[in-house]
């Protein structure tokens, strides 16, 4: 989701900001609340604990370790601040490459309470319209909805793997849509060109999504 | 470029990208909303656009045309009867210098529009820490927030 830069708070003075707030309605403490978002349900089978799995698609293509392999380089990608910091364990966005909780006490919460993200996150950088050292922005910047908050802060890989292949947390979508949502979703693409000093994910946007094909060609293979 | 401010549709010649706030004030001549820093840290610029709180300061006006937008000059009746948040915000005097008090202002709205009487304090500080005042008014700002929720009808 949001991803607010190195630039941004390091230009102009966190602390300042902090400081502001500080005194004033902020509680700093992370909520849990949120925002709805809801996709399609498809290829779901029940397992013997009583959640919900997907199906695969198709017989796998690509061997489990393959995949597995795979799996391990799209997971740096996920954990780096560009994709982590919108997809934290709380209720707060995070934000710089240090992933510290997002200024202004801002959180799913704030949402509900009528502040959207897009009250300050345009869809465009707000350098890219000559506003030096202000909030990045691409189309639809959102956090994941309450419900499925698809966490990548603080996972192992296993953990991510597992968590991308239960529709209850993907909100139904299945391998075959999260390879299209990492492949052309206009905010995943942001991250690739998030402007200013933000640093960049570790696979270039055409290796992430080569490693994401493999991974799903070999059925989800978890590392 | 067309825009509907206030109900009204206004047309501007200004780049696409010219910020917002800027053709609010300057083109259009309303300037009661303010420029505090201009990188959307203070709130002071904040407006609605579709109903929703909008920092007009780093808004391209490109992407508001035709949408509905909204500025503190906007909130009050035809016949000239207050909001009830502005009504609320005279009762409890809550300004000081009043730079920041139109952001407030029309944050509190979009609050109330979402939570109504069943706002809470953990509401106020979820939806207005974005909301900067230089002069402290915080508790007045809180207490007015509560007065106008009790003042209004839920929200549909
Ligand atoms: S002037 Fe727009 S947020 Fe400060
Ligand atoms: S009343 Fe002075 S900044 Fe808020």
């Amino acid at each position: 989701m949001k991803t607010s830069n190195g630039s941004f708070l390091g230009t102009l003075g966190l602390v300042p900001v902090l400081v502001l707030v500080g005194i004033g309605f902020v509680s700093a403490e992370d909520s849990k609340s949120q925002m709805p978002e809801k996709t399609q349900a498809s290829n779901l089978t029940n397992n013997t604990n009583g959640t919900t799995n997907l199906a695969p698609q198709k017989a796998p293509t690509v061997d489990a370790k393959s995949g597995a392999a795979a799996f391990v380089n799209i997971a740096q990608v996920l954990q780096h601040p560009r994709c982590m910091n919108c997809h934290p364990t709380g209720d707060r966005p995070l934000q710089t490459d240090e992933s510290r909780p997002h200024a202004m006490n801002i959180s799913r919460k704030s949402e509900a309470a009528g502040l959207e993200c897009s009250a300050c996150h345009a869809t465009q950088n707000s350098d890219e319209i000559g506003i030096v050292g202000g909030p990045p922005g691409a189309p639809n910047w959102h956090l994941p909805p309450e419900d499925t908050p698809m966490i990548f802060e603080g996972l192992t890989p296993t953990q991510l793997c597992e968590q991308l292949k239960r529709p209850k947390d993907t909100g139904g979508k299945d391998l075959a849509a999260l390879l299209e949502h990492v492949s052309h979703d206009a905010l995943v693409l942001w991250g690739w060109n998030p402007g200013g000093d933000r640093t960049k994910p570790p696979l270039s946007h055409e290796q992430f999504v080569a490693a994401f094909q493999t991974w799903v060609d070999s059925g989800g293979a978890c590392p | 470029m067309k825009l509907l401010i206030n109900g009204k549709q206004v047309t501007v010649d200004v780049p696409d990208d010219t910020p917002l706030l800027w053709v609010i004030r300057e083109e259009v001549g309303l300037t009661g909303t303010k420029f505090g820093c201009g990188k959307a840290l203070c709130g002071a610029c904040t407006v609605h656009v579709d109903g929703k709180p909008k920092r007009s300061c780093v808004t391209a006006v490109s992407s508001v045309q035709d949408k509905p937008i909204t500025t503190i000059e906007g909130l009050e009746a035809t016949d000239g009867t207050l909001h009830p948040v502005q009504a609320a915000w005279v009762e409890e005097n809550v300004p000081q210098c009043g730079f920041c008090q139109s952001g407030q202002i029309m944050a509190a709205v979009a609050l109330l529009a979402k939570k109504g009487k069943t706002v809470t304090d953990e509401d106020i500080d979820a939806a207005m820490s974005g909301n900067i005042c230089r002069c402290g008014t915080y508790p007045r700002i809180r207490k007015a927030i509560k007065r106008a929720a009790n003042a209004m009808e839920e929200p549909k």
